[in-house]
């Protein structure tokens, strides 16, 4: 294989994995700060300026942390699970284009770790994969309320990941392409606008909801409820396996928001980016054009989860099934219609 | 072609062997095992290793229909896999056991 | 014939080799729990084995069937029904040893017979026909009735798990047990 190459992914994949770390521990302080913000209160001020190394002196306190792994625990399953949600999540941003590509020193540098040509199918695996971190750490936890954390899990994401699937055919089938940079590429007409939320509205919304229910977020973080389960799948957990259940879980905000970003949202097109000349001001435009909308939808995370209460269980598993499953393929078939009427 | 790929340096005949091998692992399995579930599982994989050599002729020949095959070979085993955990959860709500050996009684 | 097969390809060795032990750990762990994960593994393997036979796809797919839904299934049951190793029986020796023979049989023959055809296979390998698109163009056209037949085959079996998975609400005497627990 070409050394140069090598070297380049290497690189790419060491700065990705950096970037998504300090994301995932900035996203616990900026958590904080936007359920204060809504809430009328300051949130956390006190390490640092504003605050700002709040995460860095939680990190210390959780690495810090006795750690427990409780009598009657399948030991090594205990420890698999935290590491599995971890990997699960970390290794889905291989797929995501950042930006069109870079020249530097006379090599074109293509802004993503692995141009597959089934990177929607990629994620679709990986996402139902992820399944399994939190189902063998609530088992291995031999404790019921982390058994029954596990079990509306799993549940939960089968189900949702059906609607999600859904919801993307509709895009797949507009654009004809499995590939995550094609998709982006299709959408920078009209000027860097022509983004698929102007075709598939109603597929955006599934495809919202349903991110939210695989990530276990709130208003459907059943899995660890506190109220009912005292922490769900996670109730035996400390120190640093409690937090990189809770790490995963701000990754898998981070790329959900990503990929809608890419699917439905036009990916690293902005307006007016065909009026720039020079590719590596272009490209490094187009990463910040990303990022903003990634926060963008982050924030819309945070803010659903200080604003809607909890779903009860079969309330959850009515809208997956009774609501978001028919109406992804009431849009399939909408979307079917229009190529037929218009040859789009 | 990349002279390094598996099709020129590996005869079809170790996937062959490896398919074959894993197949009658699974047997093993289905004859020695009495868990119901387990049995399932044991199907699963004897149904892979037919899947992995359909995979490797249809490679090594340059013929599509083989992958074809696999992808319904998967439809069936969903469908199996569907179907047979729910009647295995049923036999359990009445027998309280999923061992095959009290299945053979016609009378609950 | 060490020699033969230290002279394969190291990623095919390494992954046959994976295979085989989870494969083996499926079949004899008493504990299902930890045969549904080696089970997992094992599927991984075929996966890489896929991607180096050039079908990406089969082997995507492969992990989203398999490793994503039917394995997720299994462990799902199993977590429910909160099976430990106690509820299996221990099986007699003499059992154990008629099975390793049957099965080292049909190995003996499955390999024989297939290796003999392993001769006759024209070897013509293309590197496309593992993509999606090919790979789509041949199923809805030469196939197109067989891909119709198996969305039905999904139909009833849904129907038929539904079905089956309801609790039935008329119980009789012996069959209360249905309404407790469920865990």
């Amino acid at each position: 294989m070409d050394f140069a190459l090598l070297l380049e992914k290497s690189i790419l994949i060491l700065i990705l994995t950096a970037i998504t770390l300090g994301i995932a521990t900035y996203l616990t302080y900026g958590e904080r700060k936007v359920a204060a913000f809504l809430q009328d209160r300051i949130g956390p001020n006190r390490a640092g300026i504003f605050g700002i190394l709040q995460p860095i002196a939680d990190a210390g306190k959780m690495f810090f942390k006795e750690e427990l792994i409780p009598k009657n625990a399948e030991k090594w399953l205990f420890i698999l699970g935290p590491g599995l949600a971890m990997i699960t999540a970390c290794i889905t941003s291989a797929v995501i284009p950042w930006g069109s590509h870079l020249e530097l020193f006379g090599r074109t540098i293509q802004l993503q770790v692995a141009d597959v040509d089934i990177g929607i199918l990629y994620i679709m695996g990986i996402v139902s994969v992820g399944v399994y971190g939190i189902m063998i750490g609530g088992w291995a936890s031999n404790n019921k309320y982390s058994l029954y954390g596990a079990i509306r899990a799993s549940s939960q994401m089968i189900s949702y990941e059906l609607g999600m699937g859904l919801a993307l055919i509709a895009v797949i089938m507009m654009s004809g392409s499995l590939s995550l940079r094609e998709i982006v590429e299709q959408q920078s007409g009209w000027g860097g606008m022509q983004w698929n939320i102007i075709y598939q509205p109603l597929g955006f919304i599934i495809f919202f909801t349903c991110a939210l229910a695989e990530c276990n977020r709130a208003p459907f973080d059943l899995p660890e409820c506190e109220t009912e389960l005292i922490g769900g799948y996670h109730t035996e957990y400390s120190s640093m396996k409690l937090g990189f259940y809770l790490f995963a879980e701000y990754i898998n905000m981070f790329i959900s928001s990503a990929v809608m970003t890419c699917v439905y949202f036009g990916g690293y097109n902005f307006p007016g980016m065909h009026l720039i000349d020079s590719q590596n001001l272009l490209a490094t435009l187009q990463i910040v054009a990303i990022f903003l909308k990634i926060s963008f939808f982050i924030f819309a995370f945070m803010w659903i989860r200080w604003t809607l209460p909890r779903f009860r269980y079969d309330q959850l598993m009515h809208l997956g099934w009774k609501t978001m499953i028919p109406l992804a393929i009431v849009n399939m078939l909408l979307t079917g219609g229009g190529m037929l009427l218009f040859g789009n | 072609m990349n002279p390094d790929s598996v099709f020129n340096t590996l005869d079809i005949s170790h996937y062959i062997y490896l398919s074959s091998v894993l197949f009658c692992i699974g047997l093993f399995g289905v004859l020695t095992r009495r868990n119901a579930i387990v049995l399932l599982m044991c199907i699963e994989l004897m149904l892979n290793a037919v899947n992995l050599l359909f995979v490797a002729f249809s490679s090594y020949m340059g013929d599509s229909a083989g992958q074809l095959f696999v992808f319904f070979i998967m439809v069936v085993a969903a469908a199996e896999a569907a179907v047979g955990l729910a009647i295995i959860v049923m036999i359990y709500r009445n027998t309280r056991s999923t061992d095959v050996g009290l299945f053979d009684k016609l009378k609950g | 014939m060490l020699l033969t097969i230290l002279g394969l390809p190291p990623a095919f060795l390494l992954l046959s080799f994976i295979t085989i032990l989870c494969a083996l750990y499926v079949v004899t762990n008493t504990n299902p729990v930890y045969s549904v994960l080696a089970l997992i593994l094992a599927f991984f393997s075929i996966s890489a084995h896929y991607v180096l036979l050039n079908a990406q796809f089969l082997a995507v797919v492969n992990l989203i069937v398999y490793a994503g839904a039917i394995m997720v299934l299994f462990l799902f049951v199993l977590m429910l029904l909160n099976l430990n190793k106690e509820s299996e029986p221990i099986v007699k020796m003499g059992w154990h040893i008629g099975a390793a023979v049957t099965a080292g049989l049909l190995l003996v023959t499955l390999a024989a017979a297939l290796h003999k055809s392993s001769e006759q296979i024209m070897r013509n390998p293309a590197e496309d026909i593992g993509l999606v698109k090919n790979l789509g163009k041949v199923l809805f056209t030469d196939y197109l009735v067989p891909f119709e037949l198996s969305g039905i085959l999904f139909l009833a079996a849904m129907v038929g798990a539904v079905l089956l998975g309801k609790k039935q609400t008329n119980s009789k005497e012996n069959n209360n047990y249905s309404e407790t627990s469920s865990q």
